[in-house]
């Protein structure tokens, strides 16, 4: 049980405006951070706060570094790349660094000194290594111009190594945490030089991460676990069809039931039962007779989705993503053209812990302690359904049991502070039950792809015309983003250039879409809709080159010479594979590439099909982020990326019938297991001087690869994944 | 009720048809082991009840006998880490680490029975859900873990009731 850090707003507010580059008073740090360290024995539980150098560091008197992180750790390991990129540049001893999580209120009384905290998008490195070895190296700066300035000698004549600096004319040495005091009364530098990264000791290698020994001994307290005295738990449902509302609801039908404090009604459309466990709160919240108004959307189902969808296939549309010379004229005069039609469907985010969130309301101010990928928007939610100023609020965030993009939305923090608003002074721990979890997701949306294509005599590409029709993230999180490409998040991998280019040039190419918005809440989910252009685009390529009797790899490359870095993350994928040389008996490969979140990535796949059962022997993955800040960690998301590419197009997806979804619980939305696991090569190949994302971009290559190796094996083209609908006996 | 958890003696008083995952969590106030699912399928909650990994969410506590020794994750390396720990923080094994628990106490669990399990027994035993995808270090794990019991000529009995 941990000491939670519960007196953060009866603190004086003393917000500091100082810049990033300069370090705050004690007091000041004490408010943002309180006396206590609830989150972590990592972080120092017990030992008093000393003042910052500046925003990211913090050298304790025993030397020990605390390095404070505002992006979200959710097993992606950026934790400990983040804090890489300080350390690498403050040339302290990797072996005393701890870390502290930075809370969005304090973030924003010191004028947003820890910049975005939002994490998703593959972006927590590659959108913050610069102000991040910035902090490190003015950190160093003034901690070197301490102890110069004690020993009345020019900083010029110091170095420093592992946290001691030394006077090198002397040979006098002190350490960081001797001069950490005196280092906050220097002036941060006006110029800082970073490193080159050839010269990098901490980032670029394979270090463990900082928080592994907390999850191995059950330590770790994640939102669900987190406990604060007199706590109440409330368990939620919502109308299972989204846009229902609820129409009542009988609490005197479970009030007596044993713990049971009270049954909440949250906004038009959830009733939460409130207890004093868990287990009481889901067993009331069970019994409890509900009635719904499930709305106009009562009757929807997947095949009137997929109707309207396909009607989108064909329908006109003046939102184009990518356009090249005239593919639609050079089509209407080819002789034959290729065509087919794909689909992708609804998928769960399904992270091993469910939403939650801790919250106490006061009428002088708001708290919550829990999980968000969005510490911003989880605080301007939790104040608004406080009411109260986001000035009297703040989220104390966490480490999360798996998120996906899942915890780019708010839903679960609102309902906990509309509860905890209910019993003023009683902190409320709010928990979905699995099938909630299941049944409320924000979902990865449903699209469709017609791909039409023609090739001259000699089996040269011609023209390519790829239609999207699908369901738009954006239209229902920002409507605002919606511009006269359409929905522009529709075309990841597909762009003409940028962090998801395509990697192909086709003498005539269009890239275009329908959108049809069906009500099922869509939602971010890893890798988001490069997953699915990828497997359009990268499969079609494959059933041109079979048309062509051209072999796959040849038949891209002649397509790719003006994409070489492309080309050298499939070729690595290829080589690896052993494209070369005849599979053993009964295999059969295949490949695909894109580039995503800025990153690019191959796989080439090796599956044997038996009976009709498939097995994936292999995968080679070959990726190309620019900088590699941790291989092993890399390596640890591109193997687990593809077990998150690999679950829909092997057996999981989401279903509507009677404008619900289907499936509520692992029984019927069959993630990937152990058993299913190929063995898994990752190639890590940085051609520097750009900064690409690793969590995402692999999924997407993972199940056309997969795919493009179950044709060579069996002759068919599975378009319509999960293949667990497809007989391929 | 009184339960033998983690070599110690705990009266509890719940109802009888409680999930001992939730008399883990909520009454005794131990949360290693997790929620996951609720219906026995992820594994999360995994614990040992005399010695034999069992998942916890849909086990009635009435279900368990005062004699029956319960492991959870607190009680597995109480002196030192359970080889199998050891190992797990040595390859950097969890991402988010919410599943781990339950994996940690089914891989130990499965190296008590079958000192040198293939990677075939490993697919077929292990089928705790990872949602992050830590599977290959999974098995590249249990394999390291059980080379190191056996070179100890240990059965990996470190647990509180051992």
């Amino acid at each position: 049980m941990q000491t939670p850090d519960t007196d953060t707003l009866e603190q004086p507010v003393n917000p500091s405006r100082r810049s990033f580059l300069k370090g705050s008073s004690i007091a000041a740090g004490a408010f943002v951070f309180g006396f206590s360290f609830p989150f972590a024995k990592s972080a120092l539980a017990g030992e008093a706060a000393a003042p910052e150098v500046n925003a990211w560091v913090v050298v304790q008197p025993d030397d020990t570094v605390l390095i404070r992180i505002a992006r979200i750790e959710m097993g992606q390991g950026s934790l400990t790349g983040l804090a890489q990129l300080v350390a690498e540049e403050l040339e302290c001893d990797w072996d005393k660094v701890h870390f502290e999580l930075v809370k969005p209120g304090a973030n924003q009384a010191r004028d947003n000194v820890w910049k975005s905290q939002a994490t998703g998008g593959s972006t927590a490195i590659r959108g913050s290594h610069e102000y991040l070895r910035q902090g490190g190296a003015a950190a160093r700066h003034m901690l070197v111009a301490a102890a110069a300035n004690q020993w009345q000698v020019p900083a010029s004549e110091c170095q420093v190594d592992k946290g001691v600096i030394t006077h090198k004319p002397t040979g006098k040495t002190t350490t960081y945490g001797a001069v950490a005091t005196a280092a906050n009364d220097i002036t941060p530098p006006e110029k800082i030089t970073l490193k080159d990264p050839s010269e990098w000791k901490i980032a670029g290698k394979a270090v463990k991460r900082l928080d592994t020994k907390e999850k191995v001994d059950g330590s770790m307290i994640y939102t669900t676990d987190f406990t604060l005295p007199g706590m109440l738990i409330a368990v939620p449902k919502a109308c299972p069809v989204h846009g229902g509302t609820l129409k009542s609801f009988d609490a005197k039908a479970v009030q007596d039931m044993p713990g049971v404090k009270h049954v909440v009604q949250l906004d038009d459309n959830a009733v939460a039962v409130v207890a004093d466990t868990f287990w009481r709160a889901k067993k009331a919240l069970d019994a409890l007779p509900i009635e719904w108004n499930l709305g106009p959307n009562a009757s929807v189902s997947s095949a009137s989705i997929a109707e309207k969808l396909r009607e989108g296939l064909s329908a006109t549309t003046d939102y184009v993503g990518n356009k090249v010379g005239d593919a639609p004229s050079a089509l209407a005069k080819a002789e034959k053209v290729i065509e087919a039609d794909y689909s992708y469907p609804y998928q769960n985010h399904a992270p091993m812990e469910t939403m939650s969130a801790v919250v106490r309301w006061r009428k002088n101010g708001c708290e919550m302690w829990g999980a968000t990928q969005v510490p911003e928007s989880a605080l301007a939610a939790l104040a608004e359904a406080a009411e109260l100023p986001q000035e009297v609020c703040e989220v104390h965030t966490m480490r999360i049991g798996g998120s996906f993009g899942r915890r780019l939305a708010t839903d679960y923090v609102r309902q906990a502070a509309l509860v905890a608003k209910a019993f003023p002074d009683t902190p409320i721990k709010l928990l979905w039950t699995r099938e909630e979890d299941m049944l409320q997701g924000h979902f990865h949306p449903v699209t469709q792809c017609r791909m039409r294509a023609s090739m001259d005599a000699n089996g040269e590409l011609q023209a390519l015309h790829m239609r999207i029709a699908g369901q738009s993230i954006l239209a229902h999180v920002n409507p605002k983003g919606i511009g006269e490409k359409g929905d522009p998040v529709m075309y990841q991998g597909l762009d003409p250039e940028g962090d998801m280019a395509i990697g192909y040039s086709v003498p005539n190419l269009l890239v275009d879409q329908v959108m049809v918005n069906p009500h099922i809440r869509p939602g971010f989910w890893r890798g988001v809709n490069l997953n699915q252009n990828a497997l359009y685009l990268e499969c079609f390529i494959d059933e041109l080159a079979h048309a062509a009797g051209q072999d796959p790899l040849a038949f891209r490359r002649k397509l790719m010479a003006k994409h070489p870095k492309h080309l050298a993350v499939l070729e690595a994928a290829a080589k690896g594979i052993g494209w070369d040389k005849k599979p053993a008996q009964g295999i059969h490969r295949g490949i695909a590439q894109v580039k995503g979140f800025g990153s690019y990535v191959a796989a080439a796949a090796e599956v044997s099909v038996t009976d009709g059962k498939l097995k994936i022997h292999r995968i080679v993955a070959a990726t190309d982020p620019g900088y590699a800040i941790n291989p092993q960690q890399i390596e640890a998301q591109v193997a687990g990326s593809f077990v998150y590419g690999l679950s829909p197009m092997l057996s999981s997806e989401c279903t509507v019938k009677d404008g619900r979804i289907e499936q509520e619980n692992f029984h019927t939305y069959q993630v990937m297991q152990l058993r299913d696991m190929p063995e898994v090569e990752v190639i890590t190949m940085p051609s520097g001087g750009f900064w690409g994302g690793v969590g995402e971009p692999t999924i997407a290559v993972a199940a056309p690869a997969v795919l493009n190796a179950i044709f060579a094996a069996t002759g068919k083209r599975i378009r319509n994944i999960p293949i667990k609908n497809t007989d391929l006996s | 009720m009184k339960l033998n958890i983690n070599g110690e003696t705990k009266e509890v008083e719940v109802e009888a048809d409680t999930p001992l995952l939730w008399v883990i969590r909520e009454q005794l106030g131990m949360t290693g082991t997790k929620y996951g699912c609720g219906m026995s399928i992820c594994g999360a909650c995994t614990v040992h009840i005399d010695g034999v990994a069992q998942r916890s969410c849909v086990l009635p506590v009435s279900a368990v006998r005062e004699d029956q020794k319960i492991t959870t994750i607190e009680g597995l390396g109480v002196q030192q880490f359970h080889p199998v720990q050891e190992v797990w923080a040595e390859l950097d094994v969890p991402q988010c680490g919410y599943c781990q628990s339950g994996m940690i106490m089914a891989a130990s669990s499965l190296l008590a029975r079958n000192a040198n399990p293939s990677d075939e027994d490993i697919r077929r035993e292990i089928t705790n859900i990872c949602r992050c995808g830590t599977y290959p270090r999974v098995i590249e794990g249990i394999k390291t873990a059980a080379k190191r019991l056996a070179a100890a000529g240990d059965q990996g009995g470190r647990d509180a009731n051992a």
